[in-house]
């Protein structure tokens, strides 16, 4: 357990300098950052001076490693449009997202924990079908359009619910139902089919022979085992769930990290970009590592995969 | 996801096309997703009125079947808060969404596939790069990366295209990599490598051709992905941009009149959730005429 957990940490050391080098170069890459910062019709002279006053000229692999040596230590840099630091702003927004994200997480376990489970007991019969056939639709709707029909129903028609903004409880709703729904299909899924697997075992059987109720059969010796996989999922989904709030929280207002990375990307305030692509990205290597740990302390067949 | 990379035993013909008859859903999918491919490619033909034509008289007029009083006997899905024939848009606009869906998989497909059998068959150092690889890429929040990139490159359509191509190629990559594991362990590889077949030919000639089931599948996957994606980018203004009838673009200009005219935002939505639909429901049939035990 000790050697795998090492090894599983080297590698997500590795992958957490290789994704700070990608957040960091991937807006250099892409265009050139003074001209964008100094607008299309922007005199040479002017450029030139944005390049010396945020070190633009200077080799890049030397800002980046000045840009990294000072993240390590909480740095991120100045807003090029909040008079503020990235590191301040981002901690203020970050609140609102981890909330989204653990609602949305709660939501999406709300709706696929029961259809899977239920899906699983009635096999090949039209509930299994049914339940299917939701996620593969639910699936296929774009999440930012599924966010503006419930804005118009809840919000706009029926004036149950605000529409924009992060004040209360209730502006979450809407957001973290349209988060959940989307990631409810492949936990969905992945509850199905360990609770078939589960269920068809021995074990099972023998829990039934002896004469359990089949409630107790179901809920304390099947879903146990059949849950693991699921509990591991969920930390990569709320990962997901940080980096898909870009969108969500762009339809809906919420001022988290990703209504803030959409804001900084339209005005090119690319410090702000890069420390937010930083800490997501950070995030998501944290909790697959945190999952990957989880699965073989929980299951040790995986320790010597 | 072991169901998809499993190597489906050579089966009869004959009982192949029972399959694929009696699977009602394939049929269905296939013959939607061939509408609007014919639609898109026949877009000149079909579309009643020019996408980009502004009757500024004729601004946001509803279909018949939202409000019949209102509506226009020219205009048969109504029109945009241009005064653009909504259904002429909406046709043209699948050109987009499958222009850069065929694209990008094929980008994301080549990328993934070569990784992917790389890693599979040579294993050892390969294999670890590959998967370092995967790993970072998964790492990064596709959405904000493609953002990025698209606001300092330019919103054109082969910055999106590009971009995408470069970003889903995780699970090519990944399925990719264990099919061809399963294979280079089975007697006819090791027979190949016996009679000194070279490396390249085994890889095109033994294990490439027993790839294609599982790589249709993550393609057509990979397809609806990358037009899901698209029209959230080019919502948030990001993507591809005006005037091109993007369904995604279609959305974000119908969601400034959404509270009095909603079934403007009603039908682009539609169309990509159909398009979409349509690409999975293909990939999950494919996937279950090829798989000899079907769904478990």
């Amino acid at each position: 357990m000790l050697r795998f957990t090492l090894r599983r940490l080297l590698l997500a050391l590795v992958v957490g300098v290789a994704v700070s080098a990608i957040a960091f170069m991937l807006l250099r890459i892409s265009g050139d950052l003074a001209i964008s910062l100094a607008g299309e019709d922007a005199s040479p002279a002017d450029v030139e001076r944005i390049r010396e006053q945020y070190g633009l000229n200077r080799p890049i692999i030397v800002q980046y490693a000045e840009w990294l040596w000072r993240a390590v230590r909480g740095d991120l840099g100045r807003s090029l449009f909040y008079p503020e630091s990235v590191a301040n702003l981002i901690m203020s927004r970050l609140p609102v997202t981890l909330s989204l994200a653990g609602a949305g997480l709660v939501i999406a376990l709300l709706i696929s924990l029961p259809l899977g489970i239920i899906a699983a007991l009635k096999r090949n019969t039209w509930v299994d079908r049914g339940a299917l056939g939701v996620a593969v639709i639910g699936q296929a709707m774009p999440n930012f359009w599924f966010g503006l029909l419930m804005i118009f129903f809840f919000g706009l028609t029926l004036g149950w619910l605000p529409i924009s903004g992060s004040d209360t409880w209730l502006h979450f709703v809407m957001p973290a139902i349209t988060l959940g729904w989307f990631s409810a299909p492949v936990l969905m899924r992945l509850t199905r089919g360990g609770m078939v697997e589960v269920m068809t075992s021995d074990y099972i059987r023998t829990a039934r022979a002896k004469g359990l109720p089949a409630r107790v059969v179901v809920l304390k010796h099947a879903l146990r085992n059949a849950i693991i996989p699921v509990v591991a999922l969920c930390s990569v989904q709320f990962g997901n769930m940080l980096s898909g709030s870009v969108i969500i929280e762009t339809v809906f207002a919420l001022q988290g990290i990703g209504y803030l990375a959409w804001e900084a990307i339209s005005r090119r305030d690319f410090p702000v970009v890069q420390g937010i692509l930083l800490l997501v990205a950070l995030f998501y290597v944290a909790l697959t590592l945190l999952a990957d740990i989880l699965n073989a302390w929980l299951d040790p067949r995986i320790r010597r995969g | 996801m072991s169901d998809i990379t499993a190597t489906p035993p050579p089966m009869k013909l004959r009982k192949k096309r029972g399959r694929i008859l009696g699977n009602s859903g394939l049929i269905l999918a296939g013959t939607v997703l061939g509408l609007i491919t014919l639609m898109a490619i026949f877009a000149p033909f079909i579309a009643p009125y020019d996408p980009y034509l502004q009757t500024l008289d004729d601004r946001l007029i509803p279909p018949a079947f939202i409000d019949a009083e209102m509506a226009d006997p020219r205009y048969l899905l109504g029109t945009d808060n241009l005064g653009r024939d909504y259904l002429s848009r909406l046709i043209y606009g699948a050109r987009i969404s499958l222009l850069i869906g065929l694209l990008t998989m094929l980008v994301s497909g080549v990328i993934g596939t070569v990784l992917g059998v790389a890693a599979g068959y040579f294993g050892g150092r390969v294999d670890t790069v590959v998967s370092f690889l995967i790993t970072t890429r998964l790492s990064l929040p596709v959405v904000m990366v493609a953002l990025a990139v698209v606001a300092v490159a330019g919103g054109s359509l082969q910055v999106v295209v590009l971009v995408l191509g470069l970003l889903l190629w995780d699970r090519f990559a990944v399925v990719m990599r264990s099919a061809t594991m399963q294979l280079r362990n089975l007697e006819y590889v090791a027979a190949a490598q016996a009679v000194g077949c070279s490396t390249p030919r085994i890889l095109v000639g033994e294990i490439l051709p027993n790839l294609i089931p599982a790589l249709v599948v993550v393609a057509s996957y990979e397809m609806a992905q990358a037009i899901l994606l698209e029209a959230a980018l080019s919502f948030l203004g990001l993507g591809v941009q005006p005037p091109l009838p993007s369904w995604g673009l279609m959305v974000a200009e119908a969601k400034e009149v959404m509270l009095f005219d909603p079934w403007v935002i009603l039908l682009p939505g539609l169309a990509i959730c159909v398009l979409v639909l349509a690409i999975n429901m293909l990939g999950d049939g494919i996937r279950d005429v090829t798989a000899p035990e079907g769904r478990s």
